[in-house]
Parts: structure tokens; sequence; C-alpha cells
């Protein structure tokens, strides 16, 4: 039983927040994505659709958005193959010592990104420590270039910042998982992979899927990671964005691409929910 | 016959035991929950544990399951060393207090998980899933989702989950304790007839000694990890071992007596004992006492009387529970058809053999 006023109080400002801040710079957003730049570098408001139509007909903008999608894939992968055997062990095995390796995964976090994005630099650069290291082993007698300035440094160093990110919704899923389950499957004859797999990993899908979701999102939308140790080769459809809004200034043709991005990973999201209310069993 | 030793013969009352479970320990972190017990348990029989929460009868169960390590003794299964093979080797099945359905499948395919791990022949499935459903009368219910189902239900799923495995033995871990009073009494009924239809070993495991006594073959009382007395629902009730089997399974008297010359005394109560003199522990059930009719009383040697002042009575439709005031700072508590409204001071007898010594210094 609450007043009007307190209701009033409680939902007008996030609302307001959300109007202000998300919706209203969406819908600029939109409308730019239909203007166009006049040659002096000035934006018209003739509406029109030649912003859509270049990003579909310039082979540099769909090719680097495939490459955003590959590289967002690679680390959604690898970021559940590290995230969930951790998460499996750390739920399931670690018993005392799982506080603590709970926290060394959350430790990361704490640090800045750009941090984070430097270490790797300073790693795999052709003075880096890899390459150091490789030599001191002689197990190569020049520094091996491909590290730094790759998709697989991007790949490399966004793994590293996100799977933390997949680890924990995987966690709390294993978590929920009721022990006494496990405990029926090995009661009705099935061995523990068996029981993984047709217990265990079934109930934890809704935490896979949020993970994979965290993972794949964050990445395609990434733009430091790509900026720091990406190089050309690594350019992924953030950077674009950011040279269209910059120094290129073609803000209509940025928002367009945004304003792609932005249906691609709303409708990801969409999909990703409505499958994980599929695979949460109350 | 001649030439078997007589301890061997009392050692192994029946044939070979189906489960036998030897000087079995438990600890948790140091605690001893388990402190050697020894059990044999017969092919067919319908075991059951009692004891109050923290006895240790459910761990005693996960051990039987596998779901603990033993800290010491063993359990054998037949001539197969049960504690040294993996829970889901074992031809045991349990009945989870919580049910534990999976709740990503369907009835159907809960009761298959079992037969589809042990890889039984996949034309059989249909059939056997269906028969143990019947079993439980869930035919009805084959595809559906288990957050459908009721409490009752679940747990009916749980048995024919169980039971379609044909264990050698099944655990059954309160099974019953999470259903209101009048299902609860439906599914002993169903549970025992069920348990004489497959003829298969049941190890029960309740706190409830009602519920014990309507169900057992044999009781077994455990108390703080040690068994207090193994027996037959009769003999446990009619001859308690304990103090504390006396007072747990039904109610009753407590005599703190001294005997004497085969009598033996307590406060201004007096009644013919056997065994040695001193002082002795005697429980006395409260249906054991009725009210004398003054013609009827006699002082002979089979039977005991008492005055006492009543204190209190409780109307209980057939029988009434009174409590006496016996003075001395004894109160007896009886059971008797009801009377009517009784008051003051009144004469109460019993048979000297309904008294039972135990032995003391385990009180509750």
């Amino acid at each position: 039983m609450y007043s009007r006023a307190y209701k009033a109080g409680v939902t007008i400002p996030p609302l307001l927040w959300v109007t202000l801040f998300l919706l209203v710079p969406y819908a600029i957003l939109f409308c730019y994505s239909f203007w166009s730049v006049s040659s002096l570098q000035v934006v018209l408001h003739n509406w029109n659709l030649q912003n859509y139509a270049q990003l579909f007909r310039n082979p540099l903008y769909l090719t680097v958005l495939l490459r955003s999608i590959r590289i967002a894939g690679a680390v959604t992968l690898l970021a559940l193959l590290l995230g969930y055997p951790l998460a499996y062990y750390l739920s399931f095995h670690a018993a005392k010592r799982k506080d603590l390796l709970y926290q060394l995964v959350i430790i990361p976090l704490w640090a800045s990104y750009l941090v984070r994005g430097y270490a790797w630099k300073t790693i795999l650069g052709s003075d880096g420590v890899l390459n150091g290291f490789l030599q001191y082993l002689h197990i190569t007698h020049r520094p091996v270039e491909f590290f730094l300035y790759s998709p697989f440094a991007v790949i490399l160093t966004l793994t590293h910042i996100y799977t933390p990110f997949t680890f924990l919704p995987i966690y709390a899923s294993l978590e929920h998982v009721p022990r006494n389950l496990v405990e029926a499957s090995h009661d009705l004859g099935a061995s523990p992979f068996s029981t993984f797999l047709h217990v265990i990993l079934p109930l934890s899908l809704p935490g896979i899927l949020a993970g994979a979701t965290f993972a794949f999102v964050l990445t395609l939308g990434d733009f430091l990671a790509p900026l720091l140790v990406g190089g050309p080769s690594g350019i992924m459809i953030s950077n674009i964005v950011v040279s269209l809004f910059g120094a290129a200034y073609n803000w209509p043709l940025g928002a367009a691409i945004s304003f792609c991005m932005l249906l691609l990973v709303v409708t990801l999201l969409f999909v990703t929910e409505r499958l994980e209310k599929r695979f949460t069993i109350s | 016959m001649n030439a078997v030793p007589l301890s061997a013969q009392v050692e192994h009352p029946t044939a070979e035991p189906l489960l036998s479970i030897q000087k079995v320990e438990k600890r948790f972190a140091k605690r001893a929950v388990l402190c050697g017990i020894s059990l044999d348990v017969a092919s067919g029989e319908f075991l059951t544990i009692l004891g109050e929460s923290g006895s240790g009868k459910t761990t005693l169960l996960r051990l039987i399951a596998g779901f603990e390590q033993l800290d010491g003794g063993e359990i054998w299964m037949g001539r197969e060393r049960l504690d040294e093979i993996p829970a889901y080797r074992r031809q045991v099945n349990t009945v989870f207090q919580s049910y534990a359905i999976f709740p990503h499948l369907s009835v159907f395919e809960n009761v298959a998980y079992g037969l589809r791990a042990k890889n039984a022949p996949r034309n059989e499935i249909p059939d056997r899933v269906t028969q143990a459903l019947a079993m439980v009368k869930m035919s009805e219910f084959t595809q559906s989702a288990p957050s459908r189902l009721s409490g009752g239900q679940q747990q009916r799923v749980a048995l024919a989950r169980a039971l379609v495995n044909r264990p050698r033995v099944l655990l059954l871990d309160e099974p019953l304790s999470a259903l209101d009073a009048n299902l609860r009494r439906q599914m002993q009924i169903e549970l025992k007839s069920l348990q004489r239809e497959v003829g298969i070993t049941f190890i029960f495991v309740t706190h409830d000694q009602e519920e014990a006594m309507a169900l057992s073959d044999r009781i077994a009382l455990l108390r703080s990890g040690r068994l207090e007395q193994v027996a037959e629902p009769r003999e446990i009730y009619g001859h308690p071992r304990t103090a504390y089997v006396a007072q747990f399974i039904g109610q009753t008297n407590l005599l703190r007596a001294e005997v004497r010359d085969g009598v033996a005394t307590a406060g201004a109560i007096a009644w013919p004992a056997a065994g040695p003199s001193g002082p002795a522990m005697f429980s006395l059930r409260p249906e054991a006492i009725r009210l004398a009719s003054g013609a009827s009383a006699n002082t002979s040697g089979a039977t005991a009387i008492f005055h006492g002042h009543i204190r209190n009575q409780t109307f209980g439709g057939a029988m009434d529970s009174l409590e006496i005031d016996c003075g001395d700072s004894q109160a007896m508590r009886a059971r008797v058809p009801s009377p009517g409204a009784l008051s003051g001071q009144q004469q109460f007898e019993f048979n000297a053999g309904d008294v039972v010594r135990v032995r003391e210094g385990s009180e509750i």
C-alpha cells in the first residue's frame, strides 16, 4: 500500500533519466541516419536512405562488420571454454578454496580496462615480454610481429577482459543447480560424466546464454582493444563509427551504422532472453 | 547343526543378510555422527531407522546410498563390499526427502532416467516406465512437467523413478514428512502394500515413531549416532531396553524404584519384580493403568494398586488421558476408556507383567 506520491517519487526519476539520456539521444541518432553531409561539411536535413544504402554497397563496412562478428564469436567461444570449466570447478569441487578463487576471478575487474589493454600491448609487442621470452628460449630468433596489431591480439585481449563477465552468470547458475539432483542422478546409475551432460549442463544453460551474450555484445561494440592492439587488420566496426563521428565528420553515416548495430544487439538480447526463459525452470 | 557354535547362530538368526552394516563410523569435522553402527537387513524386510533430528539416521542412509564416505567399518551387500563402489554402481535407489525430481525432464523422462543410465534395452523402456507409473497411480501424468505436480504427486513419481530400476534395496529418507496428515496416512498404507507387492527391501528413515510402528517389520532406534535398540515394533514397544526407548516410542511412565526381595517399590507403589536387587528404572505404559473398581481391588501378586489425585483429565473420544498425582512428587499418566468426569482421589491398578525394567542412565 504505497501512496501515489511515493510511487511517482520512485518511478519518475529513472524514467526521466532513461528518456533524457537514452531515448532522446537514440531518437536524434535515428534522425541523423537519414540526413547527409554536404561537401562543405554541413549536415543537410534532406531525408533519404543513402547512408543505409552505402553501408551495404561499400565492402569496407560489411567486411569490418563481419570481422567484428567473427571476433565477437571467437571471444565468446573462448570465454565460454575458459569460464565454464572454471565456474564448474569452483561451484562443485573447490570446497574451501571457493571464496578465494572467486575473488581472484573478480579482482581483475577492478583494474582499469585501459591498463589491461596496455598490459597486453607490452606483452605482445616486438620488444614485448612474450617475444623476449621466446627469443631467450631460442624458440624464435627474431621478434614475431603478428602477436601485436592483429585480430589475434584483439581476441586475446578481449577474451582476457570479458571472461569474468562470462564466468559470473555461469557460476551463479551452477550454484543454483540443486545438489540433490546430482545425487539423484548418481543414485539412478548415471556416471559423473553422464550426470554432467544430462543434469548439470541443461540446468546451467541460462547461465551459459547470459554469459555468452555478455561476451558477444560487449566485444561487438568494443573499440579500445582494436585501437590499442588491433592495428589496421584488427579494426572493428566501432572504430569506424568513432572515426565517422570524429575525423571523417560524417555523423549521418556513423549514425546509420550505429543504428544497425543497435538493432543487431537488441535483437540478440531479445532472442537470448527468450531462450533463457525457456531453459529456466522454476 | 550340532557342529555350529552357539554364538554363530545368534549372530546370524536368518540366512545370509542382504545388507550388512558393520561397525560403521562417520565424523563430520571431527564430530562423531555415527559411532560403531552394526546392523543386518534381511531380504524383503521393511526396516525403519528411527531417531530424532541429529541422531545420524539420514547420514546412515546416505552412507548406504554412497553419497558419503565411511570413516570406519564396512557395508556389505551379499558378498559385495558396497562402501568401496561409487554410488552410481550400487544396486540401491533412494527416494529423497525433497523428492529431487529433475525439473527439466517430463515425468516419463524422470522415471526413464535410471533405465537409460544403465542402458536398458530401448524397446523395454516405455513399458517399464508405464508399469512403474501405474504402480504409483500416476499414469495420467506421464507427459506432465514436474512443476505442475503437487508434493504428493512428485512423491509418487520419485517412488516410481526408484522402483523402476528394481533395486535390491530401496532407501527412503523421510519421504512422507512434507505431506499433510491425511495424505501421509494414505501414503503409509500404499507404501506398505507396495513393498509387499514388489518384495524389495525397504530401509525407511523417519523421526515419527507412529509411522515407524505402522510400517516396519523391524525398527532400529538411533540416538546420537548409536543404536539404542533394534527390534520388531511390538517388541520395542512392549519391551523397551532403555528408558530412552520407552520414552521415544509411545508415551510411558518412568518409575525409579528400589528392588528388594523380588518386590519393587516406588514411593507408595509396590509390585513384584524379578531381577537383581538395588535401584532400578521401570517403564509402565499409560494404557496399562486401569481405574480400579473397589470390588475387584485385590492385592494378589499379579496386580499392583495405587492411589492418586487426579490433577488433569483430557477428553480424547474413546480414551481419556489422566494426570495422576501420587504424592512424593511422583506423577503418573494413564489412558483409560472414557470414564466420565473424574476428580479427587482415585484408586488405580496395573498388572505387574506390564511393568518393564529398563536400563537407566539414558533418559531423554
